[in-house]
């Protein structure tokens, strides 16, 4: 993807504004892992949980929840506690977490490393999708360094606090990227996801507490305990602090990786930042979070919309993990959903009925009318079948999978006419 | 559940119906309790909800609180404002609040299970009518509730299948039908802890394999074709054998082991089968105080013996040296000659299986006669468990954190798989599990302490648990004391203890010392504390309780019989000393189900019943009483053993009752205390049990059968009368030998007599073997010669660490002669 220099202020992408950020002594130079010494050597982890809840960061991965608050659930009488990082980036349409772990990795680590201060765990374990084994050899190599420049090891200076970092390898599954299948998949058990409540604060890995966090929400920790909770508030919207990387891909002429303050609005990060559309042709819908997303029909309003946690429900759809794809005229909306039901129908893990079967169903509804065999009873039915699944499913990825699908045949209906 | 008390209740409204249930009840439960049937696949009231089939979506609202003052704010009615949930919740995973309503019956709810449902049959076969599931199959029944009348999803877009899968030799899978409920699977891990299934790939590839070599490789997996909510899992026993509703009920128990599960035999009279009534499955009937709703695989399928081909069908009298058919009359009355000649040089040799009944008349037969009555086992202290054994008020179930169970001499899954389960259990509730055993067993798992003694201490290990000799004991580290002070500390503690190693002399002392040590700390009298014998044959108590011993003589009583009546036992099939000495006897009459070893041997052949054709009861090794009924009608002129035994008498001079087992016990009730108050009704009454089953719903508890036909009663003891009880003193057996001690140890799948019928489960019986320590093992191939008692035996040859060195583990009931301890050399 094309790295361009947006803003020259990244908080997340630095490497675009300090080009060897990734070198160990680069970073340090720019007071790397200052923060994090003062952490353990001069703060309370109470003291910095708060300080994260009143940065108003959110939780990246998509649902946006406050990460402070998060934290604060995590259950003080139950003890060891885990913090597990989420790299199983795996969201159609969403490639941040790759981008910031490959190139800005002592940032990532020291964040997660601060984070883990706080919420009183001694072992961190870095969640790769399979696909990421060069990230996570890199990611071992610099746990290494970390290790013999006395930053993760035993009596961390001088303290009695010790940490550890492991990285662990999925198998490519996109289930696995829900929090709960993941810590699953951690344990050697299949990953499916495991009953809410109760949520990993209170029992999590291995049944302890355990906080899992988005790659990117961590990224955000130590530059937030090192400026601010009002700095990190000065980007952003009341409701949304702080910036976002919006992985911006489809129709467009400029696809990449953005990092806007959020609240920017998607006619900006398109036009503005991507470019355009693709030969200057019309601007059809929006995903605004990748395959799970509703697509919305992009109107001038549309366009004009902040993209942040507050605004785009309003348009029926979520920010989301902020994976923004743009279609065009030319995209048929008929291709388009059989396009993510294949997705779908391939990595349901198959626990619960309306996931398993519904999918299965919309997969082959979805293949006959793409190829235009199907009549208009066929679309009836799918939506239908989509709706049905709606509230009925044990996790997201269900619920999920019927966002395009119900729609796109709802806000699109021109193109199902046979 | 039911005996939760008062304060701890919650009151919720269900479908209008207002019930009061237990703090933490799912919802599902508190439903099935009201009456008001929410329906389920995946979850089931013996394991832990996953919340995965989403059938059981309801619509849950809470009542409204003020936030300042708490109190509930109510409609302009009077009545309490409820808030419901913006989305349906499923029932399973929700625990009940005081207040809660739950609605099933609305439009929302309805179209919700419709939904599911429909989700379920777009994969699901239609075969229902050449499914076994037919008939009890709750997709079958929620189908004609919810289900649509016209399929919406594409026939030719459905998944294919293979229909025949062979999980293992004994449970086939048929993988169209199954709807990953995954009830199987979280059976075998979180109830049985065999792991041996599980899930492979995902989605709508998902499907259950196995794990293990060979496939499904546990003693329970008969239990998963029970709960199995649709036809995915099917029985080699049963499949294609019969339709459910052809079938009758029959209550029974098993007598495999001295658990006494309770069953129920399902029989259909068949054109196959020549117009007979036969027994199509056993399955299990409901006990909470004994099997819950689970039996083992022998259980369950090792019935055959009893309905076997070549079932004794007329008298035989031995002329010339061959077995001629003869009347009743002609058998009994040579028998009755030659055992009243016998006097004194009678010896009566009862097997462990009978019934209470046919021992309490064979005693009385040869105590009239003056001869010797013998209790076919080689384990003792059966009159210790009447007097310190577990009493009235005692469930298993009871037992948890503060209490402490002792298993001692026992590999308890081989020796009595439901026992060991109840024991995994209790220690899961938390009480203190100490498992005493020469060698690692799967009870281990669970163990807080594991006390490893050398074969032939195991009273002494036992006698140094008592505190005050424990400084005494070369065993004693710092494990060894806490074992005993968790044990002498506990509110409540059992005692198991089984015949690992074991021969009788051993047994004497362990039972004695077990006996003591219950006594030495104060665990006798009292509901949830006492001794358990883990009888090597299903009645051994029994046999006991009717005045009945094994002899320690025996070898020697049948070389010196005049006659010999042996009732129910193979001795000559189980060990060859025994085939010499009963050829010696002068005069034998042999009372068997079918051709044996023994029968060989005899001069009279009588033919008896099995317990399918017969009533009767049998007493467990926690000594509870039960009755079985007859299923089927008797083979050819077969009688029942008290029967056959009462008519020898009454040639020989004594009336005794011959014609039904009830007036047989009310003898029984006259001459034991223990029995007294009993009578066939008590022990026919039953309860309300958790979890309700059996009703017609059946998703709740699978197809296993509600107990209509009795729970049986638990017999009083000597210390639960307050009378004193005295242990005898005993002699630690002498256990020093140069070279190797072969030790006898139990295989709950053995090649004793009962299994040789059951062709299901060939596959499943080892060949005959030995086990060593391979350091025992240097230069010895894989087939070996034993020399056992004067006798060689060539065998397999199994290398087991467990084993410890110096010791070669004998299974008995494998064609190797032993009953004992014994030196023992090993050669190619």
């Amino acid at each position: 993807m094309a790295e361009q220099k947006v803003t020259g202020h990244h908080i997340l992408l630095r490497h675009r504004d300090i080009p060897e950020i990734g070198e160990f002594e680069v970073y340090t130079a720019q007071g790397g892992f200052e923060t994090f010494k003062k952490v353990v050597t001069t703060m309370e982890p109470e003291a910095i949980k708060q300080l994260v809840l009143d940065s108003g960061l959110r939780g990246r991965g998509g649902a946006g929840f406050p990460t402070g608050r998060k934290w604060m659930f995590v259950d003080d009488n139950n003890w060891p506690h885990y913090l597990v990082v989420n790299a199983d980036e795996s969201e159609p349409g969403t490639f941040k977490d790759r981008e910031i772990m490959s190139k800005n990795p002592w940032q990532f680590l020291e964040g997660i490393m601060c984070s883990a201060f706080a919420i009183g765990a001694n072992d961190i374990y870095i969640y790769l999708r399979g696909e990421f084994w060069q990230i996570a050899h890199e990611l071992d190599r610099q746990i290494e360094k970390l290790h013999a420049e006395s930053l993760l090891g035993e009596k961390l200076f001088g303290t009695d606090y010790a940490l550890n970092i492991y990285t662990h390898l999925g198998a490519g599954a996109y289930i696995c990227g829900e929090e709960t299948a993941l810590l699953n998949s951690i344990e050697g058990i299949m990953g499916q996801p495991r009953l809410r409540p109760p949520f990993p604060p209170a029992v999590g890995l291995y049944g302890k507490p355990t906080v899992v966090n988005n790659v990117e929400t961590l990224a955000n920790v130590a530059l937030i305990l090192e400026k601010g909770a009002a700095w990190y508030r000065s980007f952003g919207t009341a409701e949304s602090a702080g910036t976002k990387v919006f992985s911006l891909s489809g129709r467009v002429k400029k696809p990449g990786n953005y990092e806007l303050p959020l609240g920017t609005t998607y006619r900006q990060l398109i036009y503005e930042y991507g470019g355009g559309i693709m030969g200057d042709g019309k601007i059809k819908g929006i995903m605004s979070a990748g395959a799970s997303s509703a697509v919305i029909v992009a109107t001038d309003e549309v366009l004009d919309t902040p993209m942040a946690y507050e605004s785009v429900p309003s348009l029926g759809a979520d920010l989301g993990s902020a994976s923004v794809i743009i279609l065009d005229e030319t995209v048929d909306m008929r291709w388009l959903i059989n396009k993510t039901i294949d997705f779908f129908k391939h990595e349901s893990c198959g626990k619960c009925t309306p996931c398993r079967e519904g999918t299965f169903w919309m997969q082959k509804l979805t293949t006959r009318i793409a190829s235009g065999d199907a009549g208009e009873a066929d679309v009836e039915l799918l939506h239908n079948v989509a709706k049905n699944m709606q509230g009925k499913c044990l996790c997201a990825l269900g619920e999920f999978s019927t966002m395009a699908v119900a729609s796109s045949i709802e806000r699109f209906s021109e193109d199902f006419k046979v | 559940m039911a005996e939760q008390v008062k304060e701890n209740t919650v009151t919720l409204t269900i479908d209008g119906v207002e019930v009061a249930v237990p703090q933490g009840t799912l919802v599902v439960d508190a439903a099935k309790i009201a009456g008001q049937d929410i329906p389920v696949f995946c979850y089931h009231p013996k394991m832990e909800p996953v919340g995965m089939c989403r059938m059981c979506l309801v619509d849950i609202g809470y009542p409204v609180k003020d936030r300042n003052t708490g109190e509930a704010v109510l409609n302009e009615d009077g009545t309490p404002k409820i808030q419901f949930g913006r989305t349906l919740v499923t029932g399973c995973t929700q625990v009940v609040s005081e207040g809660m309503v739950v609605v099933g019956y609305s439009e929302k709810v309805q179209q919700a299970r419709k939904d599911v449902l429909e989700f379920f049959l777009t994969s699901h076969p239609l075969d229902c009518p050449i499914c076994d599931k037919g008939g009890e199959c709750p997709l079958q029944n929620l189908t004609l509730a919810y289900g649509p009348g016209e399929s919406r999803f594409n026939y030719d877009e459905k998944k294919k299948n293979l229909k025949h899968v062979p999980l293992g030799d004994l449970i086939f899978l048929d993988r169209e039908r199954c709807i990953h409920c995954a009830r199987c699977t979280r059976f075998q891990e979180e109830i049985v802890d065999d792991p041996v299934i599980g899930f492979y790939n995902r989605g709508r590839s998902l499907e259950i394999t196995t794990w293990s070599e060979p496939g499904f490789d546990s003693y329970w997996s008969g239990n998963t074709t029970d709960i199995c909510p649709v036809g995915a899992l099917t029985t080699a026993d049963f499949r294609f054998g019969a339709r459910p509703w052809e079938m009758l009920e029959v209550a029974s128990i098993c007598r495999e082991c001295p658990v006494g599960c309770n069953l129920t035999l399902n029989t259909r009279r068949e054109a196959k089968s020549g117009g007979k009534m036969v027994v199509k499955r056993v399955m299990p009937r409901q006990n909470e105080q004994v099997n819950e709703l689970w039996i083992c695989d022998k259980g369950r399928f090792g019935y055959h013996y009893a309905s076997a081909d070549d079932r004794l069908t007329t008298p035989l009298i031995r002329k010339e040296g061959e077995f001629i058919p003869a009347s009743w009359d002609e058998a009994l009355s040579l028998a009755a000659e030659k055992m009243q000649a016998a006097g004194s040089r009678l010896v009566s040799v009862a097997g462990g299986q009978l019934s209470n009944e046919d021992y309490f008349h064979i005693g009385q037969l040869t105590e009239h006669l003056g001869g010797k009555a013998v209790l076919y086992s080689n384990m003792m202290g059966g009159d210790l468990t009447t007097k310190v054994g577990m009493g009235p008020g005692s469930n298993l179930a009871d037992l948890g954190a503060g209490d402490a169970i002792l298993v001692v001499a026992s590999d308890l899954e081989e020796e009595a798989p439901l026992y060991w389960l109840r024991v995994k259990q209790a220690a899961e509730r938390g009480a203190t599990l100490i498992v005493a055993n020469p060698r690692a067993t799967k009870t281990d798992r669970y163990a807080a302490h594991i006390i490893r003694y050398e074969y032939g201490q195991e009273a002494a290990a036992i006698l140094a648990l008592s505190l005050d000799r424990i400084g005494d004991s070369d065993l004693a580290d710092e494990s060894f004391k806490q074992a005993a002070k968790a044990f002498a500390e506990a509110e409540n503690a059992v005692v198991f203890f089984g015949s690992e190693g074991t021969g009788m002399a051993q047994s004497d002392a362990l039972s004695k010392a077990c006996a003591n040590l219950l006594i030495a700390t104060g665990h006798t009298g009292r509901p949830n504390n006492g001794l358990v014998g883990v009888w090597d044959k299903g009645n051994v108590q029994g046999g006991w309780d009717m005045g009945l011993q094994p002899s320690a003589t025996l070898f020697d009583d049948l070389k010196a019989a005049k006659a010999a009546y042996v009732v129910g036992a193979d001795l000559a099939g189980d060990n060859p000393a025994y085939k010499q000495a009963l050829a010696q006897a002068e005069f034998v009459v042999v009372q068997e189900l079918h051709h044996t070893a023994t029968m060989e041997l005899a001069d009279v052949v009588l033919p008896a019943q099995s317990f399918m054709e017969r009533e009767g009861t049998l007493t467990s090794g926690e000594r509870r009483v039960q009755r079985y009924y007859p299923a089927v009608p008797p083979a050819g002129e077969s009688k029942a053993d008290f029967a056959i035994t009462a008519e020898i008498a009454a040639m020989a001079g004594k009336e005794l009752e011959s014609v039904s087992a009830g007036l047989v016990f009310l003898g029984i009730v006259g001459k034991f205390k223990d029995y007294a108050d009993l009578d066939y009704q008590a022990l026919a009454e039953v309860s309300e049990q958790w979890p309700i089953i059996g009703r017609e719903d059946l998703y709740y508890g699978g197809t296993g059968y509600a107990n209509h036909q009795g729970l049986g009663v638990l017999l009083g003891t000597a210390a639960g009368r307050g009378e004193p009880v005295l242990i005898d003193g005993f002699d630690l057996p002498d256990t020093g030998v140069d070279g190797l001690l072969a030790v006898p140890v139990t295989r709950l799948y053995d090649q004793g007599n009962n299994l040789r019928y059951a062709a299901v489960m060939f596959p499943r019986i080892a060949s005959s073997y030995v086990s060593l320590n391979p350091a025992d093992a240097a230069g010895l191939g894989e087939s070996v010669v034993v020399e056992l008692n004067g006798f060689q035996v060539e065998v397999a040859l199994k290398l087991d660490e467990n084993v410890p060195q110096g010791i070669v583990v004998v299974p008995r009931s494998f064609g190797l002669p032993i009953s004992a301890p014994t030196p023992v050399v090993v050669k190619n």
